[in-house]
């Protein structure tokens, strides 16, 4: 499903004016690495926003400022109306609780079975009934499709079934804002397609916010409201998935096409090649 | 630009790692209290770093005793003393060979499980998971772990002790035939509870508390690389000996 084929999406809707997550001015350097000049973005409530961009441009580092676990140089980081830079650790634990994170590299406890690993944010914040909980866990494990591998150990699991798992902790409490950190990586086309079903699934149904970083266009084009795409420390484009796939910026056209050749530098910063080869000054 | 960076001094790195783990120290103490709703994770600890470590800590213990009865018997025996051999081996191992070897062995064997584990816990992003779903890792993690180091090493030391006991006992009594009555009188009657055993308990907390703070620190800090674990398990070792043993001489010095 395209975003022109979802009837929320529309930029004068309420929940645009009102965002989930306002950033603006965010500036962040890390060991003298400029990573972010000047990044204005708004996440809406209730509606899947892509964050795309070339591999070390800062996605998953604007992730860690939404969440508070990095402080921005300087700029608003503003989650549900809380200034994630500002507040104090309990009401940044009191935000995490409504946040569901899916980490790059699934980050499992690797001494719980799968089991446990979902029922682990339930246990540490609610106190439900040991029935219960088993059943709420039992439900996310067979949406992600893994109820028969509750007992597994992670060490047991393949890549992909470790992401799902993972997948089943980041909902298990149903939470305001999910953010799936490269949630496609090594899903074989089952999953894939199962997985984006439940993503649009959680996202329609219980009208949660979602964030996707991502770099599968044919993936996200089908379930994402919007894109920005991040290139060069800001905001290359934005705007809806096909709009944007059309390709009519220079940013677009290079990363929607794959192109080497472009703004965005192929080769990382390195010395001339023929200096570094010798070659440089030899007869031809 | 140059390609050779300027080395750092290691002074400086060393007193900025000493500061770094005092405030550690301070965020693990202000830790404890939430700790105490993860009393199953402590317990749990202790039964890794004690129990677990029962093995080496009692097979340690029966030789370094047996070693000590030898040398001691052949010593004494010069002068005519060998009915000293149960005090002498006793004072030894409960003032100062049980906490420090008990430490030492504790190092090895729990400190670098508790380094590494804690370690690849941070590569593996399982710190940053347990943070993004509200939950400190330092009430949840470190915490237990260094109050079952607190709680473990002063019970290891007691087994250590014991078991030297046994060993001395094999060696002077059962082998070399020094009567038994006078091995066991002789040392009950010259140890008293307060200025010796307890001053073994004293330095097995300190200790304790040393050697699971360095072991916490070192896994908390390592960088996220297989590398980092390696160096870091390494750290935790060497620092927790030279820990251990110059805290006994301020211990010893103040507790004479």
């Amino acid at each position: 499903m395209s975003a022109s084929a979802n009837p929320r999406v529309s930029h004068d809707d309420v929940t645009v004016r009102d965002p989930l997550i306002r950033i603006r001015g965010l500036r962040t350097a890390l060991n003298g690495k400029t990573i972010f000049e000047g990044v204005d973005l708004d996440i809406p409530r209730g509606r899947i926003t892509a964050i795309m961009g070339p591999s070390g441009t800062g996605k998953t580092t604007l992730m860690r400022h939404i969440t508070g676990q990095l402080a921005p140089d300087a700029g608003e980081i503003v989650v549900d109306g809380a200034n994630v830079a500002r507040i104090g650790r309990d009401a940044l634990f009191g935000l995490r609780e409504k946040i569901g994170y899916l980490f790059q590299n699934s980050a499992l406890l690797t001494d719980y079975s799968v089991f446990e690993n979902v029922a682990f944010p339930l246990r540490q914040h609610l106190k439900l009934p040991e029935e219960l909980l088993r059943n709420i866990v039992l439900t996310k494990l067979q949406a992600v499709g893994l109820r028969g591998a509750a007992n597994l150990m992670p060490s047991e699991l393949s890549g992909g079934m470790m992401r799902r798992v993972a997948l089943a902790r980041a909902i298990v409490r149903d939470p305001m804002l999910i953010i799936y950190d490269e949630p496609f990586v090594g899903l074989d086309p089952i999953a894939l397609n199962q997985i984006l079903k439940l993503i649009r699934t959680l996202n329609q149904t219980l009208g949660i916010t979602s964030i996707l970083v991502a770099h599968e266009l044919a993936a996200v084009r089908r379930i994402a409201d919007s894109i920005y795409l991040l290139a060069g420390g800001k905001i290359a484009a934005h705007g809806a998935p096909d709009e944007l796939a059309r390709g009519e910026t220079p940013w677009t056209r290079q990363f929607f096409s794959g192109e080497a050749d472009g703004p965005v530098p192929f080769h990382y910063p390195a010395p001339d090649y023929a200096v570094q080869l010798g070659l440089a000054g030899a007869a031809p | 630009m140059s390609i050779v960076r300027k080395p750092p001094s290691r002074l400086a790195d060393s007193l900025a790692q000493i500061g770094a783990c005092g405030i550690f120290l301070f965020r693990i103490l202000g830790a404890v209290p939430l700790s105490l709703r993860y009393l199953r994770e402590t317990v749990r600890q202790v039964y890794f770093v004690g129990a677990m470590s029962l093995v080496i800590i009692m097979t340690c213990g029966l030789f370094v005793g047996m070693v000590l009865g030898l040398q001691l018997y052949h010593t004494l025996s010069i002068f005519g003393g060998t009915a000293a051999l149960g005090t002498v081996v006793a004072l030894s191992l409960y003032r100062e060979l049980g906490p420090v070897v008990t430490a030492l062995l504790f190092a090895g064997r729990a400190g670098t499980s508790i380094t590494a584990e804690i370690g690849l816990m941070r590569a593996t992003d399982q710190l940053d998971a347990m943070e993004m779903m509200a939950v400190d890792p330092l009430a949840y993690v470190v915490a237990p772990r260094f109050l079952a180091g607190i709680i473990a090493m002063p019970l290891l030391a007691c087994v250590f002790n014991a078991l030297g006991i046994l060993g001395a006992h094999l060696v002077g009594v059962v082998w070399l035939g020094l009567d038994n009555g006078t091995f066991w009188s002789n040392m009950t009657s010259s140890v008293d509870v307060w200025s010796d055993v307890m001053t073994g308990v004293w330095k097995s907390l300190a200790f304790g508390a040393v050697c699971t703070l360095i072991a916490t620190f070192q896994g908390y800090t390592t960088p996220p690389t297989s590398e980092g674990v390696a160096y870091a398990t390494t750290r935790t070792v060497v620092f927790s000996s030279i820990a251990t043993l110059a805290i006994d001489f301020v211990m010893t010095a103040f507790l004479m």
